[in-house]
């Protein structure tokens, strides 16, 4: 996963003049407009060199897409690399799949030759937005929550409970808690499917997104609880407290929107890692994401698949990155844009 | 910290996690499927619904429900006329002529024998790049067309008239009757592919002529499958739709049929038998497979050039604790490379000391290597690939342990994944590899023609042997099936004898089916076309 998003960096230079007269808003604003166009043109760069290097990697890689356990006579493996331009030099290759690209043709699947990578992506997008999305909200407001409880009861039986239970999460891989969740509720007390999708019913949905969902609770929580910790006891609260303010309201109203820079940040590429599916999810519960094309490509050499699911994912993280900034302004004064 | 005011905030904060979960669970209603679906958990998804481009069992079972080939398979895989009502073979046994059955495509348009000549040329056209066209190599003028040597005319196919086909061979085959129930040799509709391209095969488009056609394909979800009202014996076919989930993990389908949400599993791991067979013993379908499961040993390998260290690496691996204990689900230890139970071939011919007891061939075993030059102190160290499976390291290793212990041949074990490890075969590179082959038709030739030189892509070990050539184009050219085994029978005992390959065990076949399933029925071919099946 990328690391957390890099910080704001004044965008003001030379735009002070023309706005001379506007309102101190209007300033903000246009700046912050100038400076997402210019983080979104320093993307273009980025993803190009996202591409290169997965396209150069993946040829690296020993074993080529038809080679399989019934090997191919060797005139019908010829056949084959011709239609796929295949048997070109790599950098020829290279130059056709980035002409192709700039068309928005990201080729065909080598693997399941009945589709387009497109239409591969495009049909996986809604189950892992679905599960991935419900999943975050779910981790976001339960994680939160627990987060700042056990930051308000530092050290004390209920700190100690929601931590250990959080680092439990942390520790129980997905691929031990899934199949222990449908084995439960599945099989023995057969309240939910065991897997499928049933065309996203909501039954369908429960034990998916709260395994997906349960590290990230459990990460979650643990960043609010030290975030929150620190900003507690910190100059500005005292103040509030100290002016005599409720102190639910401290909490609320000024504790939580410091304490969730971090989460924020965290958020950010949690948002795309978990929104694009989870190949052990995925395949535990049936569910037709996008998420096993990311392994699954990558085990079956289907170059245009590994590449249209790398250039999907590297847009969403550079998207989401960018938006973690822009909350990020709101959310501290001291790095808002042109402040 | 004032910790009272927070009463109500952390019972409101538990409150909207619990209810935010809570929400969530519905209950539970079960499945509404009609009593006429059949529910299948399919070890895959399908790489193409197209059959020119089908490659493996996960998907030849669903395009096999959806194509009627000019032969096809009954309950039991035996085959059987299907398209074709019936046919003559010419007295040289290389002219075959088809006379179709009276039936549509799934839209109502007659099938003709000129869809069956387009289709063959379809696959056979070296553009359309298709993986097993290969297997078409039987009817004369295939490889030419399909390797480029000729055009389109020389494929020995033609369309008499609207139902009767015609297919000239390139050597007498007596197994092609079987070979064109292969999804190969499936019609494809011709009138949809010049309308749609690459499209046809998608769920709205396609048009088929079996007894079920496709509704449905969401790719990673589901494939559903109809009754085709169309197909000619529709009449007899009780099932109203067959459902498909592509799901790898065995142990998750396992779940889905104890759950009662999968009525046939295609495969289970090995490691549930023993639950399955105390728990659910009454879904556990075992049955001898078409396959075998074997090493090949690269002979152009110093070490192993040399016969002597080859008999030797066969005679200690003991195959009786591989298949009773290692295993453990039925397979059977081979001391031949055909299966037994194969076509008409009888019992296959096997390695000589397979009477010996496994320590008369230790013993044996010892003296080859000491003959070869070698002893427990200076034995040789033997890099033995797999491609990664639990299965095949389980294997590995057992068979590591017992050449180290017998004759002190000390054996790295070289794992990778499966395209890395063909990949690796093909140019050679590796002493010992496992390997597998499960049969395309029910044919010895289909195993022996595996180490016939002229075979570039799959004699691994690069065996080649004039005798054994020699022997396997004179069972070709034979027309007399009696002789004709017996040119394949010399052919294998000279292939047990040079030990290209050690073949190891013969593999099962390992179904699930719900016992409320009527129909099944175990075979060697391990096809079950659902068109005999019902749901109780």
């Amino acid at each position: 996963m990328a690391g957390a998003s890099s910080k704001l960096s004044c965008a003001t230079d030379g735009h002070e003049t023309y706005n001379e007269e506007g309102s101190q808003k209007e300033r903000a604003n246009s700046s912050m407009f100038s400076y997402i166009l210019k983080r979104l043109l320093t993307a273009i760069p980025t993803l190009f060199i996202i591409i290169t290097i997965a396209f150069f990697m993946m040829r690296i890689a020993p074993g080529g897409p038809f080679d399989q356990e019934r090997q191919l006579p060797p005139e019908i493996e010829a056949n084959i690399l011709k239609a796929y331009d295949l048997d070109k030099p790599v950098y020829e290759q290279y130059f056709i799949y980035i002409s192709k690209l700039l068309q928005f043709d990201f080729g065909p699947s080598y693997k399941f030759r009945d589709f387009s990578v497109t239409e591969l992506i495009l049909s996986g997008l809604p189950a892992s937005f679905q599960i991935g999305g419900l999943s975050i909200l779910l981790a976001t407001f339960i994680g939160i929550g627990l987060g700042t409880l056990a930051a308000l009861y530092q050290n004390q039986k209920t700190d100690y409970a929601i931590m250990g239970v959080a680092m439990t999460g942390i520790a129980i891989p997905n691929f031990v808690a899934a199949p222990i969740l449908s084995l439960v509720f599945g099989v023995y007390l057969a309240w939910l499917p065991v897997a499928g999708w049933g065309d996203g019913a909501a039954r369908n949905l429960v034990l998916p997104v709260i395994s997906l969902a349960l590290p990230q609770i459990a990460y979650i929580a643990r960043l609010t609880r030290g975030s929150m910790i620190e900003v507690l006891h910190s100059n500005y609260i005292r103040t509030a407290r100290a002016k005599g303010i409720r102190e639910r309201l401290v909490v609320v109203r000024h504790g939580i929107k410091g304490a969730l820079l971090p989460v924020v940040s965290y958020l950010g590429p949690a948002v795309a890692a978990v929104t694009t599916g989870s190949v052990v999810i995925e395949s535990i519960y049936d569910i037709p994401g996008v998420g096993r094309y990311f392994v699954n490509a990558a085990l079956n050499r289907d170059y245009p698949l590994v590449m249209g699911v790398v250039i999907f994912y590297a847009t969403l993280i550079l998207m989401m990155n960018l938006i973690v900034d822009v909350i990020y302004s709101f959310l501290d004064p001291k790095l808002r844009v042109g402040a | 910290m004032k910790i009272k005011h927070f009463k109500n905030l952390k019972a409101s904060l538990l409150a909207i996690s619990v209810a935010f979960s809570g929400a969530m669970l519905t209950t539970a209603d079960n499945d509404a499927y009609a009593a006429g679906t059949l529910r299948i958990g399919n070890m895959g998804e399908p790489a193409s619904l197209d059959p020119h481009f089908v490659s493996g069992t996960w998907e030849s079972g669903i395009v096999g429900n959806l194509f009627l080939g000019l032969t096809t398979e009954a309950a039991d895989g035996s085959i059987i006329p299907g398209a074709a009502k019936s046919w003559t073979v010419s007295d040289d046994g290389l002219v075959y002529t088809f006379s179709l059955r009276d039936h549509t495509w799934s839209d109502g348009k007659p099938v003709t024998a000129q869809d069956f000549k387009l289709a063959l040329q379809r696959i056979l056209k070296p553009e359309t790049a298709a993986g097993y066209a290969s297997l078409l190599y039987t009817i004369k003028g295939a490889e030419q067309y399909n390797t480029g040597k000729a055009g389109a005319d020389a494929l020995a196919v033609e369309a008499i008239d609207e139902k009767t086909l015609e297919i000239t061979l390139s050597g007498p085959a007596p197994y092609f009757i079987a070979q064109l129930s292969h999804y190969t040799a499936y019609p494809v509709p011709a009138h949809k592919i010049e309308e749609l391209g690459k499209n046809w095969a998608k769920d709205g488009n396609m048009v088929s002529n079996g007894a079920f056609t496709l509704s449905e394909w969401t790719p990673n979800a589901q494939i559903r499958l109809e009754k085709n009202p169309r197909f000619y014996d529709a009449e007899n076919v009780s099932l109203d739709e067959l459902v498909f989930y592509p799901q790898e993990d065995r142990s998750a389908v396992l779940k889905r049929v104890r759950a009662g949400e999968v009525d046939i599993q295609t495969d289970f791991a090995s490691s549930d038998l023993k639950w399955l067979e105390k728990n659910m013993p009454d879904y556990v379908r075992i049955a001898p497979y078409l396959g075998v499961y074997y090493y090949p040993l690269n002979l152009d390998d110093e070490v192993l050039k040399d016969i002597r260290v080859r008999e030797a690496l066969a005679m200690t691996i003991d195959r009786k604790i591989l298949t009773e204990k290692v295993l453990k689900t039925g397979e059977i230890a081979a001391y031949s490379f055909v299966p037994p139970g194969t076509g008409d071939y009888g019992s296959s011919p096997e390695v000589s000391w397979k009477n010996m007891t496994q320590k008369e061939r230790v013993a044996e075993a010892q003296k080859l290597m000491a003959a070869a030059g070698y002893d427990k102190s200076n034995a040789p160290t033997i890099k033995l690939s797999y491609n990664t499976s639990e299965n095949h390291k389980k294997v590995a290793i057992a068979v590591a342990a017992m050449w180290k212990k017998a004759l002190g041949v000390k054996t790295e074990l070289f794992n990778t994944e499966v395209k890395v490890h063909y990949d690796n075969l093909k140019v050679r590179d590796f002493q010992a590899a496992r390997a597998g082959w499960i049969a395309d038709y029910n044919d010895p030739q289909n195993f022996l023609s595996l180490m016939e030189s002229r075979n570039t892509s799959q004699n691994y070990a690069n065996f080649n042997d004039d005798q054994y050539n020699e022997l396997m184009r004179k069972a070709e050219l034979e027309a007399d099936p009696v002789k004709r085994n017996e040119y394949m029978r010399q052919a294998e005992v000279i292939a047990l004898t040079e030990v290209p390959n050690i073949p190891i065990y013969h593999y099962v076949s390992k179904n699930l089916v719900n016992p409320k399933v009527v129909g099944w029925v175990d075979n060697a071919s391990d096809i079950h076309r659902a068109r005999y099946l019902s749901v109780k």
